[in-house]
């Protein structure tokens, strides 16, 4: 019984983990980011945060604003 | 872009809007930031968005050389620039797009709005070559 039990707790534990990564992974998806594609086929993230990111989002945002 | 007819730059861009349901707004232009065609109805408007994408396009430029296209995602919405040689295409949506059908919609609108411009090229070239063989023509009479 006691055996039965911490299964149920060990799963219901592993399921609660995995929703909250979901989540979190997912709600992530909204945040902001910059994706360059070049020439030669390559491409790159720019993450909330870094330089390239801080320089490129304010213009983005103009843009944004012109055009709604 | 095979066996696609030719428009114009302001149909190209029509057509952008009308296929694809996530673009709210966008503008074409001149690698210079010229505005040749807009969804826009303000001149100004338009041209700040052209600007702007110029400029998000020299300030993405990395060590690869000058990027082709990017997205930028902000939690207002995303705005996407494409280029070409001649051109660029400048769209903005909503929120968590579905990036791969935008980016695809703009090269096809890129494309379709340069098919334009290469046959009249074409056209003045015959043109000139016509002249020039009837000058010859001419001289030989």
């Amino acid at each position: 019984m006691a055996r039965r039990r911490l299964t149920a707790l060990v799963v219901t534990l592993g399921s609660l983990v995995g929703a909250a990564a979901l989540w979190r992974r997912r709600s992530g998806k909204g945040k902001e980011y910059v994706d360059v594609y070049f020439a030669d086929g390559s491409m790159v993230t720019f993450a909330e945060g870094s330089d390239e990111a801080a320089r490129l989002l304010p213009i983005a945002r103009r843009l944004l604003s012109s055009a709604r | 872009m095979l066996g696609l007819p030719a428009v114009d730059a302001a149909q190209a861009l029509a057509d952008l809007v009308e296929i694809s349901a996530q673009i709210e707004a966008a503008v074409l232009a001149a690698a210079d930031g010229t505005v040749l065609a807009s969804t826009l109805a303000d001149e100004e408007r338009a041209g700040a968005v052209a600007r702007d994408a110029v400029e998000l396009l020299q300030a993405a430029a990395g060590g690869a050389g000058g990027p082709v296209q990017l997205q930028v995602a902000v939690p207002e919405g995303s705005v996407f620039v494409v280029r070409d040689e001649e051109r660029l295409v400048a769209a903005v949506t909503g929120r968590d797009p579905t990036a791969g059908l935008v980016l695809y919609d703009l090269k096809t609108c890129l494309r379709l709005a340069g098919e334009n411009v290469r046959p009249a090229k074409k056209a003045a070239s015959r043109a000139r070559k016509k002249k020039d063989d009837g000058e010859v023509a001419d001289g030989a009479a």
